[in-house]
């Protein structure tokens, strides 16, 4: 198995660990966390793909590299939104929870 | 090899760690961990520029928002207890999960062969862009309309928080005046450590045009160390309303919209360069950008307005 694969197989894992979390956590913070851990592994595919296009001397497919640049700093962006609301869910209501019976 | 088996098990440990944690401050401790392994590997896949992103925002920026707001949350965690799912959706959720983890190994497991690439045409082109960096060709010429949308798409992340501030503070300071000891560890430290980083941020964004660096990059340790500055209570947060503070965060997306309708004069495209002044357009774009985007990831950290503006 290359080294490629093996980070392939790894990045399968984290996407499954990460969907778990966010479908058994009641905690709403829990659930953001467990989405950036999907985000990590699926930025990890798109750098699997990106070794695997290594040539012309770039140790990688410069292209998946850069949407990865990208895709880190939007996933930042909606994260902080998201904590945001959550914040002000808080103050709100005194409560973090998604229930809506209360 | 033994090495990446190594460094995969400890990514998978720590991924394990944030999901089964009871506390969730102990959860994102795991997360920046998380993180920071993710970047080693990042270095092992040949992706330097990718690295020291994953390292600023994955781990480091993305923690302190998540460090911070789980403090503030901790009272909540015990009343959430009984909302936990039962076992039955508990394993359904565990199979579906194993599911998918099981469809995304056998597409990795597929992969075609010889594998697919757009190596060779970056490498046809980057000497028109005067750039020796491949990635920043392509965030900034190749595909640079998504970059003109992700500092856009930042913009209106930072537009969404702060319209979350209730009317009583609309316009005010974000965030709590923090105020640490002045002869305290978090003051020397910001001391010590604000004016080097603000070095190598700048670095690390001039760097990126021939090396592993570039405008993102450069621009997180910028925001880390205001963001840092203003922990230690060095400085306070600027008042969301003042005027000096909006223009710095269109400044970037401006200039770059600017010169991308430019390019339609210029060379006949949308963020279209003439050869000649590919590199000079470039950097004339990525200095107001990484202010910018520097500007806006502080800012998002602070969150939403908490104290009313001065009168």
């Amino acid at each position: 198995m290359s080294t490629a694969t093996l980070y392939g197989l790894c990045s399968a894992v984290l996407v499954g660990l990460g969907l778990f979390g966010l479908i058994v956590h009641p905690q709403p913070l829990r659930k953001i966390l467990a989405f950036n851990l999907i985000g990590g592994g699926v930025f990890l595919l798109f750098g699997v793909v990106a070794c695997r296009g290594a040539g012309m001397g770039f140790g990688g497919d410069p292209v998946p590299h850069a949407l990865v640049i990208t895709g880190l700093v939007v996933a930042f962006a909606a994260t902080a939104l998201a904590v945001a609301l959550l914040l002000r869910l808080f103050e709100q209501t005194g409560q973090a929870t998604l229930r809506s019976d209360r | 090899m033994a090495f990446d088996t190594g460094l995969v098990l400890l990514v998978l440990g720590v991924a394990v760690w944030t999901i089964v944690a009871r506390d969730t401050f102990a959860a994102v401790v795991g997360f920046v961990a998380y993180g920071l392994l993710l970047a080693l590997v990042w270095v092992r896949l040949a992706a330097p520029d990718v690295a020291l992103t994953e390292a600023a925002i994955g781990s480091g920026v993305t923690g302190v928002l998540l460090l911070g707001a789980s403090t503030r949350l901790r009272r909540t965690e015990t009343s959430g207890a009984g909302e936990k799912p039962g076992i039955t959706l508990r394993l359904a959720a565990g199979m579906l999960c194993a599911l998918v983890s099981a469809g995304v190994a056998a597409i990795v497991l597929k992969f075609p062969e010889p594998a697919p690439t757009l190596a060779p045409h970056t490498a046809a082109n980057i000497a028109a862009t005067g750039l020796g960096n491949p990635v920043t060709a392509v965030l900034m010429a190749y595909r640079a309309i998504d970059t003109l949308l992700e500092t856009v798409v930042l913009l209106l992340a930072l537009v969404g928080i702060w319209s979350l501030a209730p009317d009583r503070v609309w316009g005010g300071f974000p965030g709590a005046r923090h105020h640490a000891d002045p002869e305290g560890v978090l003051t020397f430290i910001a001391q010590l450590l604000v004016p080097m980083g603000i070095l190598v941020g700048i670095h690390i964004f001039w760097i990126g045009s021939v090396a592993p660096g570039g405008e993102f990059q450069g621009a997180t340790i910028l925001a880390a160390m205001w963001i840092l500055a203003m922990m230690a209570g060095l400085v306070d947060a600027p008042s969301v309303s003042r005027r000096w503070l909006r223009l710095l965060l269109v400044a970037g997306p401006t200039v770059f919209l600017a010169i991308g309708l430019a390019g339609f004069a210029m060379a006949g495209a949308f963020l279209a360069y003439p050869a000649p002044y590919a590199k000079l357009l470039i950097v004339t774009i990525e200095v107001p950008v990484t202010l910018s985007i520097a500007a806006t990831l502080a800012l998002l950290v602070a969150g939403p307005a908490e104290r009313a503006p001065q009168r």
